[in-house]
């Protein structure tokens, strides 16, 4: 785990279910520049599975994913891919 | 431009691809398509163009519904009848989506209108159902550099090909000049199963969306075949013609002509 990443930009998507978890976290990372990184709150844990994964699949790269409390999940991600 | 939540939701699945994300959806929502005809092929691509979200969809057509239509132009209905047929899916198109403006021309397309009409859009979609009006269509984005998605209708029988003029072939590298009116099926032979407009004119949508996005390979210097008793699509090579009386290297048609023959319309 990587403690001391600079995170650029965070949002907050708890509440939200598939797939505007994914729409907000991609849009998310669409207006961040190459080697910046996102800081993804979240209460859904299908979309603390699924997030990582798909944005793997969209070349970006999974810096951390954390479980921080009873009911959250923290994601960071960085931008690799345009 | 930021979406909407109403936006988000809608094009949802649209922005969840890597091909197209939240840029390309902008791209969609910003285009501007001429669809030549509101018939069989032009209700289906329209309707795809606006469910996606294309912001500017011009449409010229020159005729009414008529019952006969509804068999297989699947934006008009029956209450419609006799109402023109640019107004009846001007109607549809931006009931399905209010991000989309239908810019509905009633009148016939010419050698001295076509021009000024598809100056301002980005991709032109020939939906036409006669061999003049599909080499006018031809000719006229060859002339002004418009990309071109033609498609074709026949029985059980589709065809499709993109023409990007400077880059790959045209309509008249395919077949110079329109046939003889003889050649051409009379009005009693030229029927069509309602569906294979569908397949058509979804294939023609699909390549407007990829060459917005400036994603994955067009019909370029290719043409689609679609035989449906078959159940076969064939793709057959067609190299830009360097002798090609509109797209070559010494054109011989350099301004436009309207071509009126005893053409029967399918
Ligand atoms: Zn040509």
């Amino acid at each position: 785990m990587e403690e001391d990443v600079r995170v650029d930009k965070k949002i907050n998507i708890k509440g939200l279910v598939c797939p505007y978890t994914f729409v907000k976290s991609k849009l998310a990372v669409e207006d961040l520049e190459v080697g910046q990184v996102l800081e993804i709150l979240l209460d859904s844990e299908e979309a603390a599975r699924n997030i990582p994964k798909s944005m793997e699949d969209h070349g970006q790269k999974v810096l951390r994913l954390e479980k921080i409390n009873e009911t959250d999940w923290i994601i960071q991600v960085r931008k690799d891919k345009e | 431009m930021e979406f909407t939540e109403d936006q988000l939701q809608r094009y949802s699945r649209h922005i969840i691809l890597p091909e197209v994300g939240g840029k390309g959806q902008k791209k969609i929502l910003g285009a501007k398509v001429f669809i030549v005809g509101a018939g069989g092929l032009g209700c289906p691509v329209g309707y795809y163009l606006a469910a996606a979200g294309v912001g500017t969809i011009g449409m010229i057509d020159n005729d009414v519904v008529e019952l006969s239509n509804l068999q297989r132009q699947i934006a008009h209905n029956t209450s419609r009848i006799g109402v023109p047929k640019v107004e009846s899916v001007k109607t549809t198109f931006e009931s399905l989506n209010p991000d989309v403006k239908v810019i509905a021309l009633k009148e016939k397309i010419t050698k001295d209108n076509i021009k000024d009409l598809i100056r301002d859009y980005d991709v032109v979609v020939d939906g036409s159902d006669n061999f003049p009006t599909r080499y006018l269509v031809n000719d006229a984005c060859v002339m002004m550099r418009k990309p071109l998605v033609s498609g074709a209708i026949l029985k059980f029988e589709g065809q499709v090909t993109t023409i990007l003029p400077g880059e790959g072939h045209c309509y008249r590298c395919l077949f110079e000049e329109m046939p003889p009116a003889g050649l051409v099926p009379s009005c009693q032979e030229a029927g069509v199963i309602g569906a294979i407009p569908g397949v058509v004119g979804s294939l023609q949508a699909i390549e407007v969306f990829k060459l917005i996005l400036g994603k994955g390979e067009t019909l370029k210097n290719t043409l689609l075949i679609y035989d449906a008793l078959r159940t076969t699509f064939r793709r057959v090579k067609v190299p830009k013609n360097p002798d090609c009386p509109v797209c070559g290297d010494k054109p011989t048609i350099t301004e436009l002509r309207d071509y009126d023959a005893g053409y029967c319309r399918i």
